[in-house]
């Protein structure tokens, strides 16, 4: 490889990094089909990489790729001798329909390249779209993430999730579900279905449902990363920002959360000072400032409970009356088998164990009979109350219930403890 | 783009009586008026009970025709709609609106542009 080659090659590796994402927004939203945009992008830095050794480098390498793109895509529409709404959307994509098509670089700056992710994170997060697929596409489109990588966290087989994509980019495009910010009456409802698929990610990366790892890292990152695009781009959305901060008070328990062998450390055993201050400070900023916008939402509550655990100087000091509060304001809100239990262990720290034991025998057992964090719960109170007969058996249930490995190596060895 | 709207009646054991038909038919009248209004309307029609429904089957180029419908199903397809809107989200907004929603279900379809 020649100098100039390898120079190149770095500068269009650079150019997709910084604008790739940004440029498959506009183009999908261009011609209302993601595989489409995907490959006339692929085209655009292929032929980057030839050209631009030859040619001298664009002074805007975004503009020159979209351009490029843009031309790519014409081609592939015309061969396919359909979309002639397509083709003139894809016209329109260009102030100066004039310009040369090695779009050569000279007038507005690269602002010029308008941001279409947010109307991408919302066809990709489309309710008429299966919850599996909204994941998989918003990792791929959005987070970037490869085929393999999406696969491999979600432990499904490569070529599984890699069909699973092209039946999800199909119905985008056959069935033309927009890539628009919904209009304002159907705002809130649209971005709680994005909030949703983020916050599904990183709970997928942050307590992975099987396997060995009890976190998944990278899912839990591109999780924060998404919402952080997402705020960039709705800055005065206050679930948007409470989401955020609701991922950045766990995440900065990430370490305190499992030993070295694995296993899983429960809060009040958790060493606080490994917990990482400055997820906690930036997550406490976004929370006080959503607090000033109003009624709270739902994420905006989970995040006023995350900030009691991290703002308690220790164990001890948690406000647990305050949380069984907040839980019980949330319950109210969108009432769940999971938040009224969440309520009921925060009844049993501020109350008392009997009091716990009482407010857990309350919920509705057929709805948590399965949930392996109910027995848990049980198993805790029955045990500080020394029945530890009832406590073993409820542990056993809970061991039976779940398939993370580190959750069942912490299983185990309360058992052993609760003789 | 053109959506139809198959509109399927809730699953249960017997069709609609005539008189629970009329008294339905202000609320389709209403929606479709409401479509048309808005330009969206491109053809619409309800179907007869499936107890009129003749099924055909062509196999080794011998036709086989038989009374009733295709499938034994609790749920009947009762009508349609063809609309006209430039996203799904336009159809899935219509569909919302539709009486059938209410009770029954509403499946969205785009139609495929064959061109010519």
């Amino acid at each position: 490889m020649s100098t100039s080659a390898a120079d190149a090659a770095e500068r269009v590796a650079a150019s997709f990094r910084a604008d790739g994402g940004r440029t498959l927004a506009t183009l999908s939203r261009a011609v209302g089909d993601i595989a489409l945009a995907e490959d006339a992008l692929q085209d655009a830095y292929l032929a980057a990489l030839q050209r631009w050794p030859r040619d001298g480098f664009p002074a805007r390498p975004s503009a020159w790729i979209l351009a490029t793109a843009r031309n790519r895509a014409i081609d592939r529409l015309r061969r396919e001798r359909v979309g002639r709404e397509k083709l003139q959307r894809l016209a329109a994509l260009e102030p100066a329909p004039a310009a040369s098509r090695d779009a050569d670089d000279s007038g507005a700056g690269e602002n010029a390249v308008p941001d279409d992710r947010l109307g991408l994170i919302f066809a990709c997060c489309h309710p008429a779209l299966g919850i599996e697929a909204r994941i998989a596409l918003t990792l791929r489109t959005l987070a970037g993430l490869t085929v393999e990588e999406i696969a491999d966290a979600f432990l499904v087989p490569h070529a599984t999730m890699a069909q699973r994509l092209v039946r999800v980019k199909r119905k985008i495009r056959e069935s033309a579900i927009p890539f628009e910010v919904p209009p304002a009456e159907r705002l809130a409802e649209r971005l709680a279905d994005v909030c949703a698929v983020v916050y599904l990610i990183f709970n997928e990366g942050y307590a992975a449902s099987s396997g060995a790892q009890l976190v998944r890292r990278d899912l839990c990152d591109e999780a924060i990363r998404l919402a952080r695009v997402l705020l960039a781009l709705v800055p005065d959305e206050r679930e948007v920002m409470s989401l955020l901060a609701l991922m950045l008070y766990h995440d900065s328990r990430r370490d305190a959360r499992v030993r070295e062998d694995g296993t899983l450390v429960a809060l009040p055993d958790q060493d606080r000072s490994t917990w990482n201050r400055a997820k906690i400070d930036e997550a406490t900023a976004l929370l006080a400032r959503a607090n000033g916008l109003g009624a709270p939402g739902a994420y905006q509550i989970q995040a006023m409970i995350a900030f009691a655990h991290a703002s308690a100087a220790s164990a001890g000091d948690v406000d647990w009356h305050g949380i069984a509060e907040l839980y019980g304001h949330l319950d109210r809100m969108a009432p769940s088998p999971v938040v009224a239990l969440n309520r009921a262990v925060a009844i049993g720290f501020a109350d008392g164990p009997l009091a716990g034991l009482a407010a857990l025998d309350a919920l509705p057992r057929e709805a948590l009979e399965s949930y392996h964090l109910y027995h848990v719960a049980r198993a805790d109170v029955l045990a500080r109350l020394e029945r530890s007969t009832e406590a073993r058996a409820a542990y056993r249930a809970a061991l039976a219930l779940t398939q993370n490995a580190a959750e069942q190596a912490y299983l185990r060895a309360k058992l052993r403890e609760t003789a | 783009m053109k959506y139809m709207l198959l509109i399927y009646s809730q699953p249960r054991d017997r069709e609609p009586t005539p008189e629970e038909w009329a008294a339905s038919m202000p609320a389709w009248q209403a929606f479709s008026e409401d479509l048309q209004r808005r330009g969206a309307l491109v053809d619409a029609a309800p179907l007869a009970p499936t107890s009129s429904a003749t099924t055909v089957r062509v196999r080794d180029d011998k036709p086989v025709v038989t009374d009733g419908p295709f499938a034994e199903t609790k749920e009947w397809l009762g009508g349609y709609y063809i609309i006209e809107s430039p996203s799904l989200d336009g159809a899935i907004e219509a569909a919302k609106m539709c009486p059938g929603a209410k009770d029954g279900s509403v499946e969205v379809r785009p139609i495929v542009d064959v061109g010519g």
